[in-house]
C-alpha cells in the first residue's frame, strides 16, 4: 500500500498557510472590495481632498497646483472650528434625528409586532402596505404633510377644535419643528419597521409558550422574552432611521421654519449656494465621522455580554 | 385522592376528533406516560393540561380544582418542550432561575435553588454557558433543572428525548427515572417509543384514534394485551386471526381452541368466559416461541413446521420468520447467548416452531 501519509501532511500544511487558496479566496473577495473602492473610498478621498483646498473664484474649486506649487489651506477647518454655530447645528441635528428614531420606534414596534402575530398569510400584504408609500415620489409626499399640517386641513382645524375650549390660541403646525419632526417619522417608519419584522417573525413561538408555561403573564413574556430577543432588529432600525434623518435636507427646506436649519441644509447650502466646496466638504465630513461615532458605540452598547450572576 | 384527573375529556378540530371522551387520573408521585403513534391525541391532551389548549368537553381537575379558568401561566404545572424550548439570549442559570423569577422569589433564594438544580443535573459548570453553546443532551438537562426547579406539582415531558442518539437517550432515561424519584415530583410523559414508555414509567395510557386503548403497568401492556392494536404496537407480535371452535372452563380462565386460516387449530388461554364461534386474534410474543431443528411432542405446546424464511440477526437477538407448511408466518426470537454460536438457522432450513397454550393471548374482536 503507497504511503499516503505524507501527502495529507502537505496538503495540510498548504491549506493551513493558505497558499494553495489564494487565487480563490480573492476572486470571492474582490468584488466587494473594489465595489467599496469605487463608491466608498475613492468619493471620500476626494471630499477630504476638497476640504484643504481653496474655493474657486465662481464656486467649485480653485486649481489644486498654482504656479508651481499645491495651493492648499486649513480654512475651512478654522472655520468650523471658531464659529460655535456649526456644533449647535450639528447638536440640533443630532436631537431631531434622536426624537425621530425613538418616535419611528414607538410606532414601528407594535406595528411590526402585530404584523408578525397575524395569520401566515395576511402577513405579506401587510408588509407591502408598509412599504407601498416608497412607490410614489418623496417630495410628493412630503408636500402632501404640507396640505395636512397646513392652516386649512381638518387635522389642524381638529386640533384647534380640541385647544380652542382650554383657551389656546389657534395654532398651525406647518413651518416648525413639529412639522419636521412629523416629516422625518412618516418618511423613516419603514425603515424601522422592516428589520423589526424581519427580526419578530424569526422568533420561536415555542419560546414564549414556555415563559407562559414557566409563570410568566403577557407583559413579562413581552420584556423578558419578546423584547430582549429583538434588540437586534432594534438597533439596526435605529441605525437605518437614525443615519439617513440625520443628513436629510428636503424635510426641513419644505416643512421648516427659518429657525430650522439643520446639517444637512447647512451643507446643502455650502455646496449650490455660498458656493463654498471646501467647507462643504469639512461638515460632510464631520458629519460623516460623528455618524461612525455614534453607530461604533451603539455597537458597543448592543455587543452581547456574558453576565455570570443570575 | 388522584393528584390530576382527567375527565371525559373531548377536543375536536374541526371534524377531526383529536382527543375523544378519554378519562384517566395520576396519582401523586406517579411516572405516567401517554403512549402512541403520532396523530393520536397525546400531545393535545398534554397542551390542554398546561393550559394551552381547552377541552371542548370534559375537565381536568388537579388537586381537586377544576383548571378550566386557570391560564397556563397560574397552573402549577410546567412543561419540558420537545424542542427544549430555552431562552437563547440567557445564560443557563438565567434560564432555570426564570421560573423563581416569575414566582417572585428573593435573589437569595433564587440562587441557592438554581445552585441545587444545577447539581441535580450535573451541569454546575456550564452555569455561565448560552444555550447555543450546549450539546443536546445538556440542553435538555437545562430544560428538566428549568422545569423542576420551582417544584410544580406536576411535570409535563413532551417526547423530551425525541432529539437525542440512542446511546445518549438511554443514559437519560437511567437519569429520568432518579431524577423523578429523588425529587417526587408527578411526571406526565408523553411518547412515540414504546421502549421508552415500558423503560419509565409507572403506568403506561396506550392510546390510538384520539382513545386510550389500554391503561396498565408496563408489564400487564407487555405480557397481556388487551386490544389488537396494543399488541401490535408494542413490541413485536404474531398475531393469529381465526374463530374460537371449542371453549371449555380452566384454572386460569378459558381453555379455547382457535381455527387460524393456513395455519390449522391452536389452543390457546382466554381470560374470562368466551364463547364459542368469537372471533378475535391469538397474540403471542416471538420470545415466546421456541423455535428447534428436531419437533417434539409435548402436549401442552403448539405446535407447527415450516421453514426459515428470513432471518434478522440484530446482535444479542436474531429473529427468525419462518414459513409454516400451511403458509402463515410466524416471527421467532433466539438469544445468541450461546457460547461460540451467532447463529442457529438459516434460511431455509427445516424448522419446527412450538409455545405453550398458555404463552399466547387471546384478544376478543
Amino acid at each position: 500500500m503507497p504511503d499516503t501519509s505524507s501527502r495529507v501532511d502537505e496538503v495540510r500544511g498548504r491549506s493551513l498557510t493558505g497558499r494553495a487558496h489564494w487565487p480563490r479566496q480573492w476572486l470571492v473577495s474582490a468584488p466587494p472590495l473594489a465595489y467599496l473602492l469605487v463608491f466608498f473610498a475613492i468619493p471620500a478621498m476626494i471630499m477630504v481632498i476638497a476640504s484643504f483646498r481653496h474655493p474657486g473664484e465662481f464656486g467649485g474649486l480653485a486649481p489644486i497646483v498654482e504656479d508651481g506649487r499645491l495651493n492648499l489651506t486649513v480654512e475651512a477647518y478654522e472655520r468650523f472650528a471658531t464659529d460655535p454655530i456649526y456644533w449647535q447645528v450639528f447638536a440640533k441635528s443630532v436631537v431631531f434625528a434622536g426624537i425621530t428614531t425613538l418616535a419611528c420606534l414607538l410606532l414601528g414596534y407594535p406595528l411590526a409586532l402585530l404584523i408578525s402575530r397575524s395569520p401566515r398569510r395576511y402577513r405579506d400584504i401587510l408588509m407591502l402596505l408598509v412599504i407601498l408609500p416608497f412607490w410614489s415620489n418623496f417630495l410628493i409626499r412630503v408636500y402632501a404633510w404640507m396640505i395636512i399640517l397646513g392652516p386649512q386641513s381638518a387635522f389642524t382645524r381638529a386640533i384647534n377644535a380640541v385647544i380652542a375650549p382650554i383657551g389656546l390660541d389657534p395654532v398651525t403646525p406647518l413651518f416648525s419643528s413639529f412639522a419636521v419632526v412629523v416629516g422625518l417619522v412618516y418618511v423613516h417608519l419603514p425603515f424601522m419597521v422592516l428589520p423589526l419584522y424581519a427580526n419578530l417573525e424569526k422568533h420561536d413561538p415555542a419560546l414564549l409558550d414556555a415563559a407562559q408555561d414557566l409563570g410568566a403573564d403577557a407583559w413579562r413574556r413581552f420584556w423578558r422574552v419578546t423584547f430582549p430577543l429583538s434588540m437586534p432588529g432594534v438597533w439596526a432600525g435605529a441605525a437605518l432611521v437614525f443615519i439617513p434623518a440625520l443628513g436629510i435636507f428636503a424635510i426641513p427646506d419644505i416643512l421648516g421654519g427659518t429657525e430650522d436649519t439643520l446639517i444637512g441644509n447647512l451643507i446643502k447650502q455650502q455646496f449650490l449656494e455660498t458656493r463654498d466646496w471646501p467647507f462643504g466638504s469639512v461638515l460632510s465630513l464631520v458629519l460623516t465621522a460623528i455618524a461612525l461615532a455614534l453607530a461604533g458605540l451603539a455597537a458597543l452598547i448592543a455587543r452581547p455580554r456574558r453576565r455570570t450572576t443570575v | 385522592m388522584a393528584l390530576l384527573d382527567v375527565r371525559n375529556v373531548t377536543r375536536r378540530f374541526g371534524d377531526f376528533v383529536a382527543v375523544d371522551d378519554v378519562s384517566f387520573s395520576v396519582n401523586a408521585g406517579e411516572f405516567f406516560t401517554l403512549l402512541g403513534p403520532s396523530g393520536c391525541g397525546k400531545t393535545t391532551l398534554l397542551r390542554m393540561i398546561a393550559g394551552f389548549d381547552a377541552p371542548d368537553a370534559g375537565s381536568i381537575v388537579l388537586d381537586g380544582i377544576d383548571l378550566r379558568s386557570t391560564p397556563p401561566e397560574k397552573r402549577p404545572i410546567h412543561t419540558v418542550f420537545q424542542s427544549y424550548a430555552l431562552f437563547p439570549h440567557m445564560t443557563v442559570a438565567q434560564n432555570i432561575a426564570f421560573p423563581l423569577r416569575m414566582a417572585g422569589k428573593s435573589r437569595s433564594e433564587i440562587h441557592a435553588m438554581v445552585a441545587d438544580a444545577l447539581g441535580q443535573v450535573k451541569l454546575t459548570d456550564k452555569s455561565a454557558r448560552y444555550p447555543h453553546e450546549l450539546s443536546g443532551g445538556q440542553k435538555q438537562r437545562v430544560a428538566l433543572a428549568r422545569g423542576l426547579v420551582n417544584r410544580p406539582r406536576l411535570l409535563l415531558l413532551d417526547e423530551p428525548l425525541a432529539a437525542l442518539d440512542a446511546k445518549l437517550r438511554e443514559d437519560l432515561q437511567l437519569e429520568l427515572i432518579n431524577l423523578q424519584k429523588d425529587v417526587g415530583i408527578t411526571f406526565v410523559y408523553v411518547t412515540h417509543d414504546q421502549t421508552e414508555a415500558l423503560a419509565l414509567s409507572h403506568r403506561i395510557a396506550v392510546m390510538n384514534h384520539g382513545k386510550i386503548e389500554q391503561l396498565d403497568e408496563p408489564s400487564r401492556i407487555y405480557s397481556f394485551p388487551t386490544t389488537r392494536f396494543v399488541a401490535d404496537f408494542i413490541g413485536h407480535c404474531n398475531l393469529f386471526d381465526g374463530d374460537i371452535a371449542a371453549a371449555s372452563p380452566s384454572a386460569g380462565g378459558t381453555l379455547v381452541e382457535l381455527d387460524v386460516e393456513r395455519l390449522g387449530r391452536i389452543r390457546a388461554l382466554a381470560s374470562g368466559g368466551v364463547a364459542t364461534g368469537t372471533s378475535g386474534s391469538l397474540a403471542v410474543r416471538p420470545e415466546r416461541i421456541r423455535i428447534s431443528a428436531e419437533p417434539t411432542q409435548a402436549s401442552e405446546e403448539n405446535h407447527y413446521t415450516g421453514h426459515v424464511r428470513d432471518f434478522l440477526y440484530m446482535g444479542d437477538v436474531t429473529v427468525y420468520i419462518v414459513e409454516t407448511t400451511g403458509g402463515h408466518r410466524v416471527e421467532a426470537l433466539l438469544a445468541n447467548s450461546a457460547a461460540g454460536r451467532t447463529q442457529f438457522f438459516e434460511a431455509g432450513d427445516r424448522v419446527d416452531v412450538a409455545w405453550r397454550y398458555d404463552a399466547g393471548h387471546f384478544i376478543a374482536g
